[in-house]
């Protein structure tokens, strides 16, 4: 007896996956961060010799290994987690997403994971130059280990270099280098461990400034802090680029997406961007319409392409259709995926019954270009039956765009202003900033998650762009067991981002060491 | 080079890779075996820290190991993946809490205001070392002795109901543990991780108290190590297995089918004697001349398990046998050929395992750099970071 699947199963297996997955990306972006900032201020400690770049170096590195340990364990249930509760989605995708994260694990995390060890246990143990190219691995590992499951996540924003084979049941991949070099891949990339660098450089900064306050260590926390505003600088000028890239790639694959960013609900040429908006509502029919907003003439035009009297669709224009713009209604994207699932339900049973001659008629259907551009490219849509469905949570992902741009923002301000104080050797007693720096950290963790709900609540409700909707890819797993392991892994993430921020407060307060 | 390999080549090519790294897991779990012993082999703080700090060292291998399994599983077997993790939803669940607990608890452990205490997190390595080695041995014990569950790629296309496998077990993999032969390869699997952590910190800590609790421990472990392991084994030559017809694809119940593969592959059945014979021969010759030998013990007795768990992958999956066999609808059990990725997949994965090679020799070479010297007290209390 088949069951259907309970609505809720979906619910409670997304929540998991997100639990996990905003855990997970407290810890990771200070890792990549501050990875390449310690091996910075290693290099400047073997070329200068002084030893007080040792001991600098040596306490930010006791901070990253705390904050490691615990990224590691959040890391393993996310691999693990596509398995248990996205059977569907690893058998139907397997063959494409299966590669980055075994590339992953082959090329990264072996060499993150073997080079930490002479990192941290080494310094008495290894010449200072295989200490710091075993610093510099690890920060390359680390980096190498984000590539790869980018590069997977980026193809289910943008499925490319991949075919479907209607025998297998699943897609199979045609072009490694399609796959791995997409823009997609490449923005996504470089967007996501830049930003991993500006929360390194924003942590090293507000924890020099509570040094500071504290009127301690004051070379150790100079020092530092001109190393990470210089580097966040660079970086966040970097992630600017990246994220204006980004958003032309969204606005091309994903432009569901693109219109929920900024509240798009009828689109036009020269569109204008809203800078700031109020959100009315947002219900069960899922109108979007503003209390107020501050605009800015054509830009929203010139952010998807360039051009600043380009198209931009709104939500109508992507559910209603727009003719003038050459815009399909989504309930003929419904029609024509029926008719793709259909054709497969037909193959199947030609192949049950061993009907040869419709069997290979079928086969050569779903490999006919036609087919798979006009009927095929809207599989995933056949599963749906409403087109309100296909609206993904706007007021969610509007203010999170907004929150991550108005952050990104202060942030180049904020880079600026330290670098140019350290270097003018001003900063010594200047309290507000200070507090500038102390009050950043936990903006700038806002940032990097607000980030990641513009990407994957944005893409709602495909877990892989119109080919396999999120309740299509789900385990069939009682929701109650699935309850039961989303409050196992709340209360033992909690638990440990307790103890680690514990541990991480007071290893501050002890401040760097007298080592050897 | 890949592209000239055929289909099934790659296929095996690729279920000797897992089989490796499955194998190379078994071996590293001596960081398990060892966290379970921590107050067994170290009776004060200075010797607990010791043992803490000398695993501390060598637990990420073991646990980016089985992270680059499931990763390798996943891109190479996917069908087994969404099978065996999707239905055995319990058994993995409570293993990967057992490696979460594992993964903060060295670094967390003496810091000071960890909000735990430092018993609470040596107690996690405890859950971690007995869970992770006996469930990871139980799970693979279902490779020969078959699961609940049924695949059906055409659910694809049922709207309501979609899902491709299905598991037919109430307890999600756990009544994996109702059958005593996966039980039995649990047990096995917990025994050798802790002989191979005796012979570990006998290569790696400088302690004559510890090194005189060592020699005890190897006695006590390697026999019920043996019981468990000989049970299993003879459990395993003796029981009937999923074989696959090669022309029709069907499987079918065939008697001795394991004895039978070891006889019809002479090279595994080899390399499965001299694995053996060389953790024996680790063993006894350890306890017998543990001044002059011990240290060298954990070699032998590594090197003859990762061969003798190498033979067994490959007995549970080549020489037309489903290696993932589900006992409720036979058909549905999954072989190297109906599981696997597509031909296109696995070329372009076998060019990245060249790495392994180079990935391997930079191991070693981390590895011999940070034990050249042994770990005693005085590097415990004057190293800038400890465990």
């Amino acid at each position: 007896m088949i069951e259907n699947l309970d609505p809720s199963l979906v619910d409670w297996s997304r929540y998991q996956f997100a639990l996990t997955a905003i855990y997970h990306w407290i810890f990771v972006p200070l890792t990549l961060g501050l990875a390449f900032i310690i091996a910075i201020m290693e290099t400047i400690y073997v070329k200068t010799g002084d030893p007080e770049w040792k001991r600098i170096t040596k306490f930010w590195m006791t901070l990253f290994g705390v904050n490691f340990a615990i990224g590691v364990a959040t890391g393993i249930i996310l691999e693990f987690e596509f398995g248990t509760n996205w059977s569907n989605y690893s058998w139907f995708v397997g063959d494409i997403f299966g590669a980055p994260l075994a590339i992953e694990g082959i090329m990264a995390f072996f060499m993150e994971s073997t080079f930490i060890a002479i990192m941290f246990f080494g310094w008495n143990k290894v010449s200072k130059k295989f200490h710091l190219a075993a610093s510099w691995l690890t920060a390359i590992g680390a980096n190498l280990s984000a590539l790869w499951i980018l590069v997977a996540n980026a193809w289910m924003q943008n499925p490319v270099g991949t075919t479907f084979n209607p025998v297998t049941a699943r897609n199979e991949m045609t072009s490694f280098w399609d796959v791995a070099l997409s823009s997609t891949a490449i923005n996504k990339f470089l967007h996501t461990i830049t930003q991993g660098y500006i929360l390194g450089a924003v942590f090293v900064i507000g924890v020099s400034c509570w040094f500071l306050l504290k009127k301690r260590e004051v070379l150790f926390a100079k020092r530092s802090i001109i190393v990470a505003a210089a580097f966040g600088l660079i970086f966040s000028l970097v992630v600017i680029g990246t994220g204006d890239s980004s958003a032309k790639d969204v606005a091309k694959y994903q432009p569901m997406k693109f219109a929920a960013m900024e509240g798009l609900k009828k689109g036009s040429e020269g569109q204008s961007i809203v800078a700031f908006g109020i959100l009315k509502e947002f219900g069960e029919e899922k109108n979007v319409d503003f209390h107020f907003k501050l605009e800015i003439p054509k830009m929203l035009s010139f952010l998807s392409d360039y051009d600043f009297n380009s198209f931009v669709p709104g939500i109508d224009d992507i559910i209603e259709g727009n003719e003038e713009h050459g815009l399909m209604p989504a309930q003929e994207k419904i029609e024509r995926g029926k008719v793709a699932i259909d054709a497969l339900r037909a193959l199947n049973t030609a192949k049950q019954n061993n009907d040869t001659e419709k069997l290979n008629e079928l086969i050569a259907m779903f490999q006919d270009k036609d087919f798979k551009e006009n009927y095929f490219k809207y599989f995933g849509y056949g599963y749906f039956t409403n087109t309100k469905d296909l609206i993904p949570n706007v007021p969610l992902v509007f203010y999170s765009f907004h929150i991550m741009v108005i952050l990104g923002s202060f942030f180049v301000i904020m880079f600026a202003l330290f670098l140019y104080m350290g270097i003018k050797n001003k900063i010594k007693n200047q309290r507000w900033l200070f507090y500038v720096g102390i009050i950043s950290i936990p903006l700038v963790y806002v940032a990097s998650q607000t980030g990641w709900i513009v990407a994957e609540v944005g893409r709602q409700p495909w877990v892989i762009q119109n080919l396999m909707p999120v309740k299509v890819a789900v385990s069939q797993v009682s929701t109650t067991t699935v309850q039961t392991t989303f409050w196992l892994f709340a209360t033992i993430f909690t638990g440990l981002l307790i103890a680690e921020l514990r541990i991480m407060f007071k290893q501050i307060k002890i401040g760097p060491k007298e080592g050897k | 080079m890949f592209e000239s390999l055929s289909y099934i080549l790659l296929q095996q090519y690729w279920w000797m890779i897992i089989s490796l790294l499955g194998s190379t897991l078994v071996f590293l779990l001596f960081v398990q075996g060892g966290q379970t012993m921590i107050y067994t082999l170290g009776k004060t703080d200075i010797e607990r820290t010791m043992l803490v700090n000398s695993l501390g060292r060598k637990w990420e291998f073991t646990f980016t190991t089985l992270v680059t399994f499931g990763g390798a599983f996943f891109a190479s077997f996917p069908l087994f993946y969404s099978t065996s993790f999707g239905g055995a939803y319990w058994v993995w669940m409570i293993i990967l809490f057992a490696f979460i607990l594992q993964a903060v608890s060295y670094e967390f452990r003496s810091k000071p205001n960890n909000f735990f205490g430092k018993r609470t997190f040596e107690s996690f390595l405890f859950i971690n070392g007995v869970i992770g080695t006996v469930f990871l041995g139980v799970a693979v014990g279902t490779f020969f002795t078959g699961s609940e569950f049924i695949v059906d790629k055409t659910s694809i296309t049922n709207v309501e109901s979609p899902v491709i496998s299905r598991w037919a077990g109430a307890a999600r993999g756990l009544e994996a543990v109702l059958n005593f032969t996966n039980v039995a390869l649990g047990l096995a699997v917990f025994f050798l991780a802790r002989i191979i952590a005796s012979l570990y910190f006998r290569n790696s800590i400088d302690n004559s108290a510890i090194s005189a609790r060592i020699k005890k421990q190897l006695l006590y472990n390697t026999v019920p190590f043996l019981v468990f392991f000989l049970w299993f084994l003879f459990a395993l030559i003796l029981k009937d297995g999923f074989a696959v017809n090669p022309d029709t694809k069907e499987v079918t119940m065939e008697p001795y089918k394991y004895l039978n593969n070891f006889i019809e592959m002479p090279i595994v059945l080899s390399l499965f004697l001299i694995g053996v014979v060389s953790v024996l021969f680790g063993i006894i010759k350890s306890y017998l001349k543990f001044d002059t030998f011990s240290t060298k013990g954990v070699w032998f007795v590594g090197i003859g398990t990762i061969l003798t768990v190498f033979a067994l992958f490959l007995v549970s999956g080549f020489n037309n046998t489903a290696y993932y066999p589900s006992v409720t609808d036979l058909q549905s059990s999954l072989t190297i050929e109906n599981s696997s990725s597509s031909k296109f997949t696995l070329t372009a994965m076998s060019y990245v395992s060249l790495m392994v090679p180079f990935v391997a020799w930079y191991i070693w070479y981390a590895w011999k750099a940070i034990n050249k010297k042994k770990i005693d007290q005085d590097e415990m209390e004057t190293d800038s970071h400890v465990y």
